[in-house]
């Protein structure tokens, strides 16, 4: 499967990334050429393979049912998570206006 | 008196315990290194007060007659995708620039309260993607070493932890930290003639590391030698329920447990990673290992690992698909950069439009490149045709290596397929570089503990390194048999210094 200049746009704001077409025209080509050699895949038999999920065997643990157990990662900590934000007002993240 | 950044982790531990010296006086003589090191790019941001700070605080405990940890009075390098309290942590990134964490790492407290102090913060590819450290927006780490023929040609000192293996290179830290993905502790450590392992995956929390593929990720120790990998690996690992994927086992004492004599023990060379048109240098130094580990006492037996090739088309899908997922948070709003350009029909732009501009300016060439990689392979129509297909080939993978481990108890390869190479050559084609990759990543694939080990200088003059690949929570049995290789490849050579 190869991709077009269409189609890397359609990536491109899939990702959430503004891409000059310029830039888009370069993309083209390089992401042909991996998307080429990765297709060797295919010559693989995988018939009765189960797709990998983990890699290490490990039990999904539960948290313990407590509030704020860990202090790090538990409630209570809105400064030092609005700390590092480009925009912050009245304890949130402000952001552009999305309703007209 | 010795210079002190000679000394590697253990040396420095065991003298300050002595009081041959003070740990204030090791973290001053590392800091000037440093501060003479710019030349070589290897830190973003470094940090002497808090070298200073946790020395003291070593020199103190010491005073008062109370132990020091397993790391006391030692100075380390931070590879700057670890989280560091109040001090800024960019993954090498524009999109990062100036985010100073309010939390700190896992892997690095438990270094602190281990006694070790922050030299400072290591330049690294840009959010670990790259095998040079041509991906960082705070420019090229430089590698310590040169040619010997006569040119002033610059290296890479491989990626992505490229700042980690010239800080120890150089001897600007006597060890310090990398994560590794697909290869980015060892090959750095090949390229640059130190020692590093990548544990078993779960072994070090991967709480508060700048995530690049989860299922992949692992940090590790970079070091002079295998006795101070084994230190700082103990220091580093442990379960840590703020990670779902954190093993659930005690910390073995792996310094202990070192041992060079590997009677009983069978060691698996792998057929196919004896490619065509092998690096002359690099397979000499590979039957020169195997020679090694005979005289160590091993058995050496042929091994096959069928699907080594599909490794690494398998893993440019696995890695960017989880990439782009998990770099989806960089979007201008919790932290780091935002871009909000101007509406074409006048006013401001929309939330779309601000995230769609942040990481455009925020990310990139190659961090792009992975996330358009990554959010192909896992759109709707080609999920199944790339995703699904690779994770069933790394099933495959990974069950070679546990058919090879019932014939041999650990496998040696080479770690990289050639010798550092110059800044540059490879930079413009993606899959050129990727190729780098192409010993190392199988491993990382299988979660398997590896490590490299220095083996010799090739006609060049440039380091190659052994890996050691070992079973599942058998960190012992790598570091063991890196130990056998250290003994008998006495590797002392080192870069001159120009800098």
């Amino acid at each position: 499967m190869s991709v077009d200049t269409a189609t890397v746009a359609k990536i491109a704001a899939l990702a959430r990334i503004k891409v000059s077409e310029a830039e888009l025209e370069a993309m083209v080509p390089e992401l042909n050429g991996i998307l080429a050699w990765v297709e060797q895949l295919g010559e693989v038999d995988v018939s009765g393979v189960e797709p990998m999920t983990a890699v290490i065997e490990n039990k999904l643990r539960l948290r313990e049912d407590t509030i704020d157990a860990d202090p790090l990662t538990g409630g209570g900590r809105r400064d030092a998570v609005l700390a590092n934000a480009p925009a912050r007002q009245d304890g949130f993240f402000g952001v552009p206006k999305v309703i007209e | 008196m010795t210079d002190l950044t000679d000394l590697g982790v253990a040396a420095i531990r065991d003298g300050v315990a002595k009081g041959d010296f003070t740990a204030v006086e090791v973290a001053e003589a590392f800091n000037a290194n440093v501060a003479a090191a710019a030349a070589l790019n290897a830190f973003i941001v470094t940090t002497p007060e808090k070298a200073i700070e946790a020395a003291q605080a070593t020199d103190a405990r010491r005073a008062a007659g109370q132990p020091l940890g397993k790391m006391g009075g030692v100075p380390i390098g931070m590879k700057d995708l670890f989280a560091t309290h109040g001090v800024q942590t960019t993954a090498a990134s524009h999109i990062l620039e100036g985010f100073t964490p309010e939390y700190e790492s896992t892997v690095s407290q438990n270094l602190w309260n281990a006694g070790a102090g922050m030299l400072g913060k290591l330049n690294l590819d840009q959010f670990a993607m790259g095998s040079s450290n041509e991906t960082s927006y705070f420019g090229n780490v430089i590698s310590p070493w040169r040619r010997n023929d006569g040119g002033n040609a610059a290296l890479a000192p491989g990626g992505s932890s490229g700042g980690s293996s010239t800080a120890v290179a150089a001897r600007l830290a006597p060890a310090a930290t990398g994560t590794d993905t697909g290869g980015s502790i060892r090959q750095p450590a090949a390229f640059t003639g130190i020692s590093g392992i990548k544990p078993t995956y779960g072994r070090c929390s991967r709480w508060g590391i700048v995530a690049f593929a989860s299922s992949l990720d692992q940090a590790g120790p970079m070091a002079r030698d295998v006795r101070d990998c084994a230190i700082m690996l103990e220091a580093m690992a442990g379960f840590d329920p703020k990670d779902a994927t954190s093993l659930d086992l005690p910390v073995p004492q792996w310094e202990a447990g070192l041992s060079g004599d590997l009677s009983g023990r069978r060691v698996g060379v792998p057929a196919e990673y004896r490619m065509d048109g092998m690096d002359a240098d690099v397979a000499a130094s590979w039957d020169q290992g195997i020679a090694w580990l005979k005289d160590a006492g091993a058995e050496i037996v042929e091994i096959s690992l069928p699907h080594t090739k599909y490794a690494l088309p398998a893993y440019y899908i696995i890695a960017p698909a989880e990439a782009s997922s998990n770099l989806a948070r960089y979007d201008g709003v919790r932290y780091g950069l935002r871009e909000l350009p101007a509406k074409e029909s006048g006013g401001g732009a929309g939330l779309q439009d601000m995230y769609a501009a942040t990481r455009a300016a925020g990310f990139g060439a190659e961090v792009k490149r992975r996330i358009m990689i990554g959010t192909y392979v896992l759109s709707a129509g080609f999920y199944d045709a790339y995703y699904t297909q690779a994770q069933k080939v790394r099933t495959l993978i990974a069950q070679d290596f546990n058919s090879a481990f019932s014939a041999c108890d650990v496998i040696l390869a080479p770690t990289a397929p050639t010798a550092a190479f110059g800044l540059g050559e490879k930079s413009d084609d993606p899959l050129a570089m990727y190729l780098n990759d192409v010993f190392a990543v199988p491993a990382s694939l299988a979660g398997l503990p590896a490590m490299s080990v220095p083996a010799g200088l090739n006609r060049e003059g440039l380091p190659l390194g052994l890996q050691i690949i070992g079973k599942a929570f058998d960190e012992q049995g790598v570091l063991n048999a890196g130990l056998a290789i250290e003994q008998r490849a006495r590797f002392s050579a080192r870069p001159e210094r120009w800098w």
